[in-house]
């Protein structure tokens, strides 16, 4: 598609709306069978037990509309944005502020915003978003959400490793990671793990690997078997979920990598609790009829 | 370590020292009656008023504090989703709070050193409750009124009346922590 595409802000904070209330009340359907693999691979009694309460958790969530979980989250946006498009009546970080907004009086959703890291005063709707957009070709819009909690958020880490370290560095960074995390981070977890980049890129890249289906391997080789193997070496922990104990330590590991400076190996670790609350909505732009933009 | 296979422990507070002194790390427990939720900024609050040599929002003698911030009520319910907060980030603050006479607190995650003599000391108690279970726990909730600084929102201090609120101990008063034994029982010692 050739032609300039027009989406409405009006049509961006409608999807932001319902977009965040589901993603908040309901549990993915990939983190759900990943509960219910772990629930039948599982040793510990007590682990099963927790396993099961989160099943349960889910049920009510989606039968009552409660959030899974009090901690509704930042909201953090991922918006590709088709190079043919023009954002009419508003801009896009309005448009999707304005989404959130509601999103959080309806819902209703806790206000998890602080206006100003010191001053700590609560911005009271959740806003601003953290939007990230990066251009694509084609005319359409696609807004990814992840309502990321905060507990988990707190124990990801970012460490600038010499190159020497190699595969066995970047293994052994994630499983460390895991291990201070323990129980803080609401285990099972699923961990965004950024490769390469620079000191900004690799937590961005670990953020958006969070937004991987579960069931879906990395489509590079190599990287699928580093997934694996960090998996097995994080769940040899024994940390279990809630860490009450267990195999049950980590659902998934997803990794994204970059291009990086010869002297670098950045690795991040974004970590993400059980609720892993993420979606994503494609809006078609309306094709203009405005021949002069053509080609 | 299992607690499935231990019997349940009925909580009541106001606890004493009888009420904690026969449970142990990994025992499942099940409130009933008043609990007080309080989180980060609360607590700040709290600790000033103490230093400040004022009294607490509520008598604190043999209490259960619950590092939750709920969010909003729904119509026509209590409460919202109401899991725990990470309790690290409580530790600050919390052997004052076991100093002033609480008893146990609920949260996630391990504490401190400094949290788990005070515990010890002051034969009290640290349990946990399911992380990101926010709306199974919401069920258990049957009021919630809130007491001191409203200015907080979900920060603020709140009067929680639960029926079988479940939570697991982790640090008990005789110095044993559920996490460790976790960790020792996989060999990552």
């Amino acid at each position: 598609m050739d032609g300039i595409c027009a989406v409405s802000a009006g049509d961006i904070t409608e999807a932001v709306e319902s977009l965040y209330c589901c993603i908040n009340t309901r549990l993915r359907p990939d983190v759900e069978a990943a509960l219910k693999r772990a629930l039948k691979t599982e040793d510990s009694e007590t682990a099963r037990g927790v396993l099961r309460i989160l099943l349960e958790n889910a049920e009510v969530g989606a039968t009552e509309g409660l959030p899974l979980c009090q901690d509704t989250g930042l909201a953090v946006a991922f918006v590709r944005v088709g190079q043919n498009v023009v954002i009419c009546g508003g801009t896009l970080q309005a448009a999707v502020d304005e989404g959130i907004r509601r999103a959080a009086a309806g819902g209703p959703l806790r206000a998890s915003t602080v206006r100003h890291p010191l001053q700590r005063d609560n911005v009271g709707d959740n806003t601003p978003t953290l939007v990230h957009v990066e251009s694509a070709p084609g005319g359409d819009l696609r807004i990814a959400l992840l309502a990321k909690g905060g507990g988990a958020e707190n124990m990801s880490r970012i460490l600038m490793l010499s190159p020497s370290k190699g595969r066995r560095g970047v293994v052994d960074a994630v499983v460390e990671t895991v291990r201070r995390a323990g129980a803080n981070a609401c285990p099972p977890l699923i961990l965004g793990v950024g490769l390469g980049g620079d000191f900004a890129t690799a937590p961005l890249l670990a953020k958006h690997a969070l937004l991987r289906d579960l069931a879906e391997p990395n489509p590079e080789p190599a990287l699928a078997r580093l997934e694996a193997e960090i998996l097995e070496r994080v769940n040899d922990l024994g940390i279990g979920p809630q860490g009450f104990g267990g195999r049950t330590t980590a659902l998934a590991v997803l990794v994204e990598q970059a291009p990086c400076h010869i002297a670098s190996l950045p690795v991040a670790v974004n970590v993400e609790c059980h609720s892993h609350r993420h979606g994503s909505v494609t809006l078609r732009g309306q094709l203009l009829n405005c021949p002069e933009a053509k080609g | 370590m299992p607690s499935s296979e231990r019997s349940v422990h009925h909580l009541r507070p106001p606890l004493s020292a009888e009420d904690v002194l026969p449970l142990r790390s990994g025992d499942p427990v099940l409130i009933s009656g008043v609990i007080y939720s309080a989180r980060d900024a609360a607590h700040r609050r709290m600790t000033e008023a103490l230093e400040a040599g004022d009294t607490l929002p509520f008598d604190p003698r043999g209490q259960i504090i619950y590092y939750m911030g709920p969010s909003p009520a729904p119509p026509g319910r209590p409460i919202g989703a109401a899991g725990p907060t990470t309790s690290g980030r409580m530790d600050a603050y919390a052997p004052r709070l076991y100093q002033a006479g609480i008893k146990a607190t609920i949260g996630k995650g391990p504490r401190s050193e400094e949290v788990r003599r005070a515990i010890r000391e002051c034969r009290a108690l640290y349990l946990a409750a399911i992380g990101g279970a926010g709306a199974l726990l919401s069920h258990r909730i049957r009021c919630a009124e809130v007491i001191a600084y409203p200015e907080l929102g979900p920060e603020a201090v709140r009067r929680l009346k639960v029926e079988d609120l479940p939570a697991t101990v982790v640090n008990d008063a005789h110095g044993s922590d559920l996490y460790e034994l976790a960790r020792r029982e996989a060999g990552q010692t």
